[in-house]
């Protein structure tokens, strides 16, 4: 589904990426861990296409299309949904007014029938009934006054609506309390564990992993795949640390 | 005062950033053509306006707010030639003025607001909200003067401009005047120039949305501030359709 080779990436002309490789099944789902600044959302920017991004060598290809050929919307048009580490607030835009312009925005792109006013509320119900979040939060301006774990929240209700091929969530556990973490954690395999889907989330902890059990795990350290193993190795490395595993 | 010394130059405060080969082409009577209101006490009036053309306009209008009156104006200026709209307003005691307008447009045109309100007795209270959205060559302004008499206590004034400019050319300028002859007043001022928020676009963007359904929503989000007071009548909606309508136009 994904396959990036050897990239390379600056911001404000820092080599951040430096020879990135990676490859996503359909059906899987991967973990990157990495200590802080290693470039993993450097990497989720890179592959959603945010200006000032700017790839220098290799390649990204995303279900046999040249990903970094297209722009951010098509990107997300063609299945790729980014969960931000920190979302962004939009002030004067409700999350309902907002979802539905990116929901038939994308179906638009697609050549698919758009939704109508009521067929988009019955799955943006159905959504936020799966994260168990107030419909009356979606009336709200998009993110605005939400807490941190509401953020994240509301994240994965955009993500259950916009129903991508491919999630790279980029510490969506980080924020959420204990009761919260497991519904994002159910709400991520009931969305996103699927056959045709994949999965890469970038997380700091265990915690998450408990939940939603990755096929493979990768350390991302300065700027590349440093290691890839089965799930043990999120387990190894909150044992005992980067600098053990990694050496 | 003769005449032919009342036509104004940009080194007049209140023309300062106006379109000087225009106000070349004014003439005394054009400057003579005040539109007057006059609101009764206990009275609200409400003006909604949509102005500007291919050529330049000048609107100005003069309303006197009695006792406890309230005096609503609600305007897009979104004209393809210098278009301004002046405002004078007096207000008696207990008095109310709102304001919400919108500067909206590309090209080269100036499009400005002008207000003078007086809170010539105690209580009055005014609100002026101004939203400018710029692109190509095009200029904005808001120059609001407010006038506090000796004696208007409890007066509360506020003034508030932002502009976005979605280009480089664009600009927009705003100056506020205050002259405060009472000392138990509330006066604020804020103002803002700056571009559409770069963070909020990539955002959408991620979601889907192509770069101008983006700009839309955000720049609705922005102009709608001036039309909050109108409370979500099919009017508002229709001023809001307006100014966005103009967006459209710009080719971006
Ligand atoms: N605009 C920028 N200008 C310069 N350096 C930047 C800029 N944006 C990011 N960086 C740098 O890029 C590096 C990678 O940042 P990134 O946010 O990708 O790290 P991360 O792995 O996600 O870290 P964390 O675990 O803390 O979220 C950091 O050293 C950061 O300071
Ligand atoms: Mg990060």
């Amino acid at each position: 589904m994904l396959k990036i080779e050897n990239l390379h990436a600056t911001v404000a002309d820092k080599p951040i990426l430096k020879g990135l490789s990676l490859t996503i099944k359909a059906g899987q789902i991967h973990a990157i861990m990495g200590p802080n600044g290693a470039g993993k959302s450097t990497l989720s920017y890179v592959l959603g296409g945010r200006p000032g991004y700017e790839v220098t060598q290799g390649s990204v290809t995303f279900d046999g299309q040249d990903l970094l050929a297209l722009d951010p919307h098509e990107r997300a048009a063609a299945g790729l949904f980014l969960g931000f580490q920190y979302p962004v607030e939009i002030p004067g835009v409700s999350n309902v007014q907002f979802l539905r312009e990116a929901a038939n925005s994308q179906r638009k792109q697609r050549g698919e029938a758009e939704l109508s006013g009521g067929d988009f509320l019955k799955l943006a119900k159905e959504k936020a009934g799966l994260l168990r979040m107030d419909m009356e939060m979606l009336k709200r301006n998009v993110n605005v006054g939400f807490s941190g774990g509401e953020k994240k929240r509301a994240e994965m209700v955009q993500m259950g609506i916009l129903d991508p091929k491919l999630a790279i969530l980029d510490e969506t556990d980080s924020g959420l309390d204990i009761d919260a973490l497991r519904i994002v954690g159910d709400g991520i395999n009931a969305i996103m564990r699927k056959p045709d889907k994949a999965v890469l989330l970038i997380t700091h902890y265990q915690r998450l992993l408990d939940y939603v059990k990755p096929d493979v795990v990768h350390v991302l350290a300065d700027g590349r795949i440093v290691k890839s193993g089965g799930p043990e190795l999120a387990l190894e490395l909150e044992r005992e640390g980067y600098e053990a595993v990694v050496a | 005062m003769s005449a032919l010394a009342a036509i104004p130059t940009t080194h007049d405060e209140d023309w300062r950033y106006a379109d000087a080969a225009v106000l070349a082409t004014l003439t005394p009577d054009k400057l003579a053509n005040w539109k007057t209101v006059d609101i009764a006490p206990g009275k609200t009036q409400r003006h909604t306006m949509v102005v500007g053309s291919a050529a330049p306009e000048l609107h100005r209008i003069r309303i006197q707010v009695a006792e406890g009156a309230r005096a609503e104006m609600f305007v897009v200026n979104n004209g393809a030639a210098y278009t301004r709209v002046e405002v004078e307003v007096r207000l008696a005691k207990g008095a109310h003025f709102e304001f919400g307008g919108v500067t909206i447009g590309g090209g080269d045109a100036t499009r400005e607001f002008v207000t003078r309100v007086d809170h010539a007795e105690p209580e009055a209270t005014s609100s002026q909200i101004i939203r400018s959205v710029h692109w190509g060559q095009a200029i904005g302004n808001f120059l609001g003067r407010i006038e506090v008499a000796r004696d208007a206590q409890k007066t509360d004034a506020e003034q508030n401009f932002r502009a976005i400019l979605l280009e480089k050319g664009a600009s927009a300028n705003t100056k506020p005047e205050l002259e405060i002859f009472a000392d138990d007043v509330k006066c604020a001022h804020g103002a803002a120039i700056g571009q559409l928020d770069q963070q909020a676009a990539f955002y959408m963007a991620a979601r889907g949305l192509p770069p101008e359904v983006a700009r839309k929503l955000l720049v609705q989000a922005f102009v709608a501030d001036a039309f909050t007071a109108m409370g979500e009548d099919g009017e508002s909606a229709r001023l809001l359709d307006t100014a966005l309508a103009t967006l459209g136009e710009a080719a971006l």
